[in-house]
């Protein structure tokens, strides 16, 4: 089969891989009809989570149709159309019958590794580094997943691949994020990111309660779909933020404020520069914090910093002063996703929510690295690449 | 039952006796040096020594062994697990299930009586070391506290204990261990440096074992397909999943 593979750094190509086999009870092998590229597997792209090696299948965001169960899975069949979450549950643990799926005790094979680095283990990931399980990923034609009956999501009928194929990922990322805004009626909600997730995160607020929502960004396209999920914007290339989000507020800063941005953020000044050239060497500072640190000065007192925007180790200069004198409270993690798709499918059937807006690219398998590269570098004005695993790369053309 | 005691010291006295004179070594052999060469030689004996006069091995201290006043190695790992306390009991008492979830363990055999038992382990290097174990406790639910007998090549004895754990969690299960490496602790040492040591081992054991109880089977991605092609990625890949100490 066809799939994406790390090759090192800023080197993701398309391979012939082995088709992926059962290997216990409780998998089920997917006919992958759609994927997609994530804002994280950019920091897998660039190098800044450890512990990828070459040959890594990639890819934590897809769908498709069950070709194949192993002897235990009992509520699926073959033929039936699933979305595959990100973060892997086995159903069974506390934290997975609190939840709390993407804190699974029993997924990360390699968990003692992650204990290492960040005291306790998190869930297995799907294509996400080994420190998450070293699963093979989803940008392929065909997937193992596995925990099969705990994980697997049956679409409803009459919803189309594009509808529900960012239930896996970052439609529940934004709603948790502004979930953990605790938002009360009327409340002003500031996301630093209008990316995928950024944009679902506006959304989300807005269907949570919030009466004001501002989206900061610098990409035109991206601050133009944010007003047109109802945000007020700040283009940071334009306006000083922190200055602007007083402005706006009444000189109080906005009630939460969402890093929907994470460990590559643009930062500027010498602050910004001494974060870029320490984190190329990957070991004085792992991640940069030029938006989490915004976010901490830039949200009101007693105010909520929402941190869905992945970080994976260490970050200098958290202005830690700030957030506890005025009294801030963090909420953060990889996302739940079992938890809330029953709420968002329900929102998409009804309407209040449609997925398929961020779509700005609908490409081949095989145009991965084409679309690797306009993601990042948010060419061509993309702010979201679909990947179908079985267009034939002769006829295919890039849709806008 | 008592609370292991644990010495300050992580080295034992023939290891500080060769961190000692190493140290005083590298301190003379700084003299015949100038320069930041020789100040960084006289710094790494003075690291030893004093290491040594304090009986606290950086070695060790990195890799994290703890002694008994009896110079004896100490291991003390807990996990929680999703079953109830009688019900990880039982599974346990049935000493033939271990190796079910300790990977070095070959085999345990229950003698008659029920009381006495014979355990193989894979040691290092591919070898096997065999031992017998007598149970010194045996309280349903609560605890099994074992003993080596006279004769085996490491001497070892220790309890588990199992205690409900709060808010539904089920079991909060607890190995407290001492015994005598062959070669005290700097065998140790060497030993978990290549894996094999019983505190690493024990806490895989756990975690296997939670796996075994609250799921039916240890996740696995071996087998799996991948891109990777040659010798060298296929080890690299395999130094991260599923390290295992068989």
């Amino acid at each position: 089969m066809k799939a994406v593979v790390w090759q090192g750094i800023n080197r993701m190509v398309v391979e012939q891989v082995p088709d992926p086999q059962i290997l216990q009870p409780t998998d089920a092998i997917v006919r992958v009809t759609a994927t997609a590229i994530c804002g994280s597997d950019l920091h897998l792209m660039d190098g800044y989570v450890p512990s990828m090696v070459h040959g890594d299948i990639v890819g934590h965001e897809f769908m498709g149709e069950v070709v194949e169960v192993g002897s235990e899975v009992r509520k699926f069949k073959v033929g039936d159309r699933v979305i595959v979450p990100f973060p892997i549950s086995c159903g069974k643990c506390w934290y997975c019958q609190k939840g709390l799926t993407s804190l699974c005790d029993n997924s990360n094979p390699n968990a003692q590794i992650a204990e290492a680095m960040w005291g306790h283990s998190p869930a297995g990931i799907y294509g996400y580094s080994h420190i998450t399980g070293g699963y093979a990923g989803g940008q392929a034609q065909f997937a193992r997943t596995v925990f099969a009956d705990a994980n697997l999501y049956k679409v409803p009928e009459g919803l189309s691949d594009e509808q529900v194929l960012f239930l896996t990922d970052i439609l529940p990322t934004g709603y948790m994020a502004a979930e953990h805004c605790d938002i009360q009626g009327g409340d002003t909600v500031a996301v630093f990111g209008c990316g995928p997730v950024g944009l679902f995160a506006i959304k989300s607020a807005f269907l949570l309660g919030a009466g004001r929502v501002i989206g900061i960004d610098r990409f035109p396209e991206r601050l133009e779909m944010a007003r047109r999920m109802g945000a007020e914007t700040i283009d940071y290339g334009e306006e000083e933020v922190f200055e602007r989000l007083k402005e706006m507020t009444g000189g109080n800063g906005p009630d939460s404020v969402i890093d929907a941005v994470g460990l590559e953020s643009h930062g500027t000044g010498i602050g910004g520069l001494a974060d870029a050239v320490k984190q190329t060497t990957r070991v004085l500072e792992s991640d940069r914090p030029h938006a989490f640190r915004s976010a901490i000065m830039a949200c009101r007192k007693g105010g909520t910093v929402s941190v869905p925007g992945v970080y994976g180790g260490l970050a200098d200069k958290i202005p830690l002063g700030a957030f506890m004198n005025k009294g801030l409270t963090m909420k953060t993690g990889q996302t739940h996703v079992h938890r809330y798709l029953d709420i968002l499918t329900d929102h998409i059937v009804r309407g209040d929510i449609d997925p398929t807006m961020i779509i700005t690219h609908r490409l081949g398998l095989d145009d991965a690295p084409h679309a690797y590269k306009i993601f990042k570098h948010k060419h061509e004005g993309c702010i979201k690449c679909v990947l179908d695993p079985w267009a034939d790369p002769k006829d295919h053309a890039p849709v806008r | 039952m008592p609370e292991q005691q644990l010495s300050p010291q992580n080295s034992s006295p023939n290891e500080r006796l060769l961190a000692g004179g190493l140290g005083l070594g590298l301190i003379l052999l700084s003299l015949r040096q100038s320069g930041p060469a020789g100040m960084a030689v006289a710094a790494g004996g003075a690291l030893l020594l004093s290491g040594a006069a304090m009986g606290r091995g950086v070695g060790d201290a990195v890799v994290g062994i703890q002694r008994t006043p009896q110079d004896e190695i100490a291991v003390e790992k807990a996990m929680t697990i999703g079953v109830s306390p009688q019900e990880l009991y039982t599974f346990w008492r049935n000493f033939e299930n271990l190796p079910r979830f300790m990977n070095h363990l070959e085999s345990v055999k229950v003698q008659e009586g029920g009381q006495r038992s014979h355990w193989v382990a894979k040691a290092p290097l591919g070898s096997e070391v065999a031992w017998d174990a007598e149970i010194t406790e045996d309280v349903a639910g609560k605890r099994i506290a074992w003993k080596s007998l006279d004769g085996t090549p490491v001497p070892n004895e220790g309890r588990v204990e199992f205690r409900e754990a709060p808010l539904g969690r089920g079991t909060e299960v607890q190995v407290v261990l001492t015994y005598r490496p062959p070669g005290g602790t700097l065998g140790a040492a060497v030993a978990r440096m290549l894996g094999e040591e019983p505190g690493v081992q024990i806490a895989e054991d756990l975690r296997r074992l939670k796996r075994l109880l609250e799921v039916g089977h240890q996740p696995t991605t071996e087998g799996q397909a991948s891109g990777r092609k040659n010798a060298f990625t296929k080890a690299e890949a395999k130094m991260y999943d599923n390290r295992r100490t068989s």
